[in-house]
């Protein structure tokens, strides 16, 4: 294991993921007043319908398929009788509609951003960043799928950045197993980190707002101003 | 039976000059920060004419409020929660700023920068979201005094149905002013649109607030509103709107917009009614009988078993005493004269109307006649278009209730013209209106000469309740995002009595308030 490994693939993750979980709980009890998706649809609304529905619903479907890809071991897929073949088929036809609505999405959204003063003005250095990271992330996640697994002889990442990644969550990091994969690998399982470190002080943080509890709610909701008990 | 209170509020559209100062007012106290500057919590607008945001009033369009389904059930028309979720990442119904208009202001500095030149120069307009140099094409108040009304005031949606008429008979068009907030609603659509939970009504006073903390900005309380009464503060991402002033109605005074009223045209008291009723009656099938469900909601203070159940509630004896001598509840329910706006969109709103008369009056002066009292009656029987339209804003379209208000209006006109003329309390007059003659002074009295204590009867809130929030250690309340923040200059309070104060300092200068527990849902839905 060399030091660049160390860093990279042990030491990253972890000081990422210890400032992912910091920075929100810092950002929870101290800042839920801007705890939002500052959403610009009043600003304009005709390419953010096509933006942001196109990225958000594109980068659910991936987000989805990376938890499937590594989260689940190999040889679980295996078991339940999924052959490599199949499993890689699925994953590149889903990964590419998945990746080229989350591209086109984005493309919008940063156009659009750029396009309309109104929009440009409401961008903060914070959001720069992100998009950097994101643009970069998703890029190297496209050539991964269509450049390695669709159009190239594929890569199969899950028995070396899979175990990977998990072993980091054991706490038994193995950064070994990542070291022999090919670069666009490496740098596509290295950029996140600096995403999730960004996160908590990003608007990203809206993504743990997805209002689940309405679903089923009460549709009038009451508040009483004293915590009193009533006579 | 639940009884609850809620702070109503009645606008009497007869007295209304269109003079702005409750806009103007409003805006300082609580819309002049970045995000906010194309916000009105209070506009006044032009009847005919487009409102602000333009068009509001079309809900095929937007989508506001509530609907019935097919089996009767009552859902809110832009969909329920599964649809809201599936469009969260952009929502259909929502109006872009330019449907309000985009706000600017002027590049004063050139008039004291600009170098030495013949000419003088000029301060030109600049848009407030670009900082760029625009052409200013719309206003939030574009079509005052039906300013362009040849051009926009056909596509008002209340003249739906009356169009033909209404281009025949232009040259003797009539207008009139409609002031706005928002209508704190007993069966609010915002409240039932909002995600995250962050929009809530208030149990004591019913007022409807948006808790700035918990808001995520998912905009949907903006076009769930059929009133386009929650506004988007573009700056911080966050739903703001009328708080009807609660720091002011807590401690008895009336709202800004009320108090700075220079016609003297807005009441504001208390209004008992039945928390357990509130759907039933937003439920009503029939559009017309919706007027009679609301006001069924309401209960009359002055009942002793109403009054009993209040005080089981935890309704405090004041309150009950203050219900009885409420504005509102007379204008609304004892006399019948105010009526709700747009009560189709089923939220049963709480800021009602008096109908103006002025329509009437000035269709018959473009007649050639004078605007003899007793003249009006014929007149507003005669008067279809006024009359439809005003039903169209006020009674879902139900001539005869307008019809009965004005009816009323005119015949205390006529009677008490003759009883400071004459000196005669004419029956006949009184008959006309179908009321009492000492009825018909009291309503003289409140709705004429509306001396500041009749028009607001406004109890204070129990501050004593509130003395677990006074241990927090208070703060300026003025020290928000882009507020003034000068508390320094003032002592502090001494209690924490109302949520202006209920901010407390956290390490670092941030700020908190606290937020309230989520205490209930609607009636019949746990607690």
């Amino acid at each position: 294991m060399t030091l660049w490994e160390a860093l990279l693939f042990v030491a990253l993750p972890y000081a990422s993921i210890t400032l992912f979980v910091a920075g929100h709980i810092w950002r929870y009890r101290h800042d839920k007043f801007g705890w939002t998706s500052r959403s610009t649809q009043l600003l304009e609304r005709r390419w953010l319908a096509w933006g942001s529905n196109l990225f958000h619903y594109g980068a659910l479907a991936a987000i989805g398929g990376h938890v499937v890809g590594l989260l689940i071991p190999e040889q679980l897929t295996h078991a339940v009788g999924i052959s490599e073949g199949a499993y890689h088929l699925f994953a590149a036809a889903a990964g590419t509609v998945a990746g080229l609505a989350c591209v086109a999405g984005f493309v919008i959204l940063v156009g659009r951003r750029a396009y309309f003063p109104r929009i440009r003005r409401t961008t903060t250095w914070t959001d720069v960043m992100v998009y950097l990271v994101l643009a970069g992330i998703i890029v190297l996640g496209l050539i991964e799928t269509i450049g390695f697994n669709t159009l190239g002889s594929g890569y199969n990442y899950r028995p070396t950045i899979g175990v990977w990644f998990r072993s980091l969550l054991w706490l038994h990091p193995e950064p070994q197993l990542i070291a022999g994969a090919p670069l666009v690998y490496q740098l596509h399982a290295t950029l996140p980190w600096i995403l999730y470190a960004v996160w908590p002080f990003s608007r990203l943080v809206h993504a743990w707002s997805l209002p689940w509890q309405y679903v089923g709610r009460p549709n009038i909701l009451y508040r009483r101003r004293y915590g009193l008990a009533r006579r | 039976m639940k009884v609850r209170a809620q702070v109503g509020m009645v606008m009497n559209l007869d007295k209304c000059i269109g003079c702005h100062t409750c806009s103007v007012t409003c805006k300082q106290v609580w819309t002049n920060r970045p995000g906010t500057e194309y916000v009105w919590f209070n506009n006044v607008e032009t009847k005919p004419g487009l409102g602000y945001p333009r068009r509001w009033e079309d809900n095929q369009k937007w989508q506001g409020g509530w609907k019935l389904d097919r089996r009767g059930r009552l859902r809110l028309r832009a969909g329920g929660q599964l649809r809201k979720l599936l469009t969260i990442f952009w929502n259909p119904d929502l109006p872009t700023i330019d449907d309000y208009y985009e706000p600017w202001t002027y590049d004063y500095h050139t008039l004291i920068d600009a170098p030495l030149s013949e000419r003088d120069p000029v301060a030109r307009p600049q848009s407030q979201l670009t900082g760029r140099r625009m052409d200013v094409k719309w206003g939030p108040n574009w079509d005052d005094m039906l300013a362009g009304a040849p051009e926009t005031a056909s596509q008002d949606p209340d003249l739906a149905g009356l169009q033909e008429q209404v281009k025949l008979t232009y040259e003797r068009t009539f207008m009139f002013y409609l002031p706005r907030i928002c209508e704190h609603c007993l069966n609010p659509s915002c409240v039932a649109s909002c995600p995250s939970g962050a929009m809530y009504k208030r149990e004591e006073d019913g007022i409807v607030l948006v808790d700035q903390e918990k808001c995520r900005g998912w905009r949907f309380c903006v076009s769930g509103c059929p009133y386009k009464k929650v506004y988007f503060n573009h700056h911080t991402g966050k739903a703001e709107k009328c708080t009807l002033c609660y720091p002011r109605i807590e401690l008895g005074l009336p709202t800004v917009c009320s108090e700075t009223c220079v016609g003297r045209i807005r009441y504001l008291g208390l209004l008992l009614y039945d928390a357990d009723r509130v759907r039933e009656a937003a439920s009503e099938p029939d559009e017309k009988n919706l007027l009679d469900a609301q006001l069924s909601v309401f209960l009359d203070p002055a009942d002793p078993s109403v009054q009993r159940q209040a005080r089981a509630d935890g309704i405090p004896d004041d309150w009950i005493e203050y219900a009885q001598r409420s504005p509102v509840y007379a204008l609304a329910h004892r006399w019948r004269v105010a009526l709700p706006l747009h009560p189709e969109y089923r939220t049963l709103p709480m800021v009602w109307y008096v109908p103006p008369l002025s329509p009437v009056v000035n269709a018959l002066e473009g007649d050639g006649y004078e605007a003899d009292p007793d003249q009006l009656f014929p007149a507003i029987d005669a008067m279809r278009i006024p009359l439809d339209y005003l039903a169209n804003i006020l009674a879902a379209g139900d001539r005869e209730v307008v019809r009965q208000a004005l009816r009323r209006l005119a015949g205390m006109r006529g009677y008490m013209r003759k009883l400071e003329v004459l000196g005669v309390r004419d029956q006949q007059a009184a008959a006309a209106a179908s009321l009492e003659p000492s009825e018909i002074e009291a309503m003289y009295r409140l709705l004429a000469v509306a001396k500041y204590e009749d028009r607001y009867v406004v109890p204070q809130a129990h501050s004593e309740q509130a003395q677990r929030l006074a241990e927090l250690p208070g703060s300026c309340g003025l020290d928000f995002d882009g507020g003034p923040g000068n508390c320094g200059a003032l002592p502090r309070p001494a209690q924490g009595i109302n949520e202006a104060f209920m901010v407390h300092n956290r390490k670092a200068g941030g700020h908190r308030f606290v937020p309230l527990p989520v205490v209930g849902s609607e009636p019949g839905q746990g607690r």
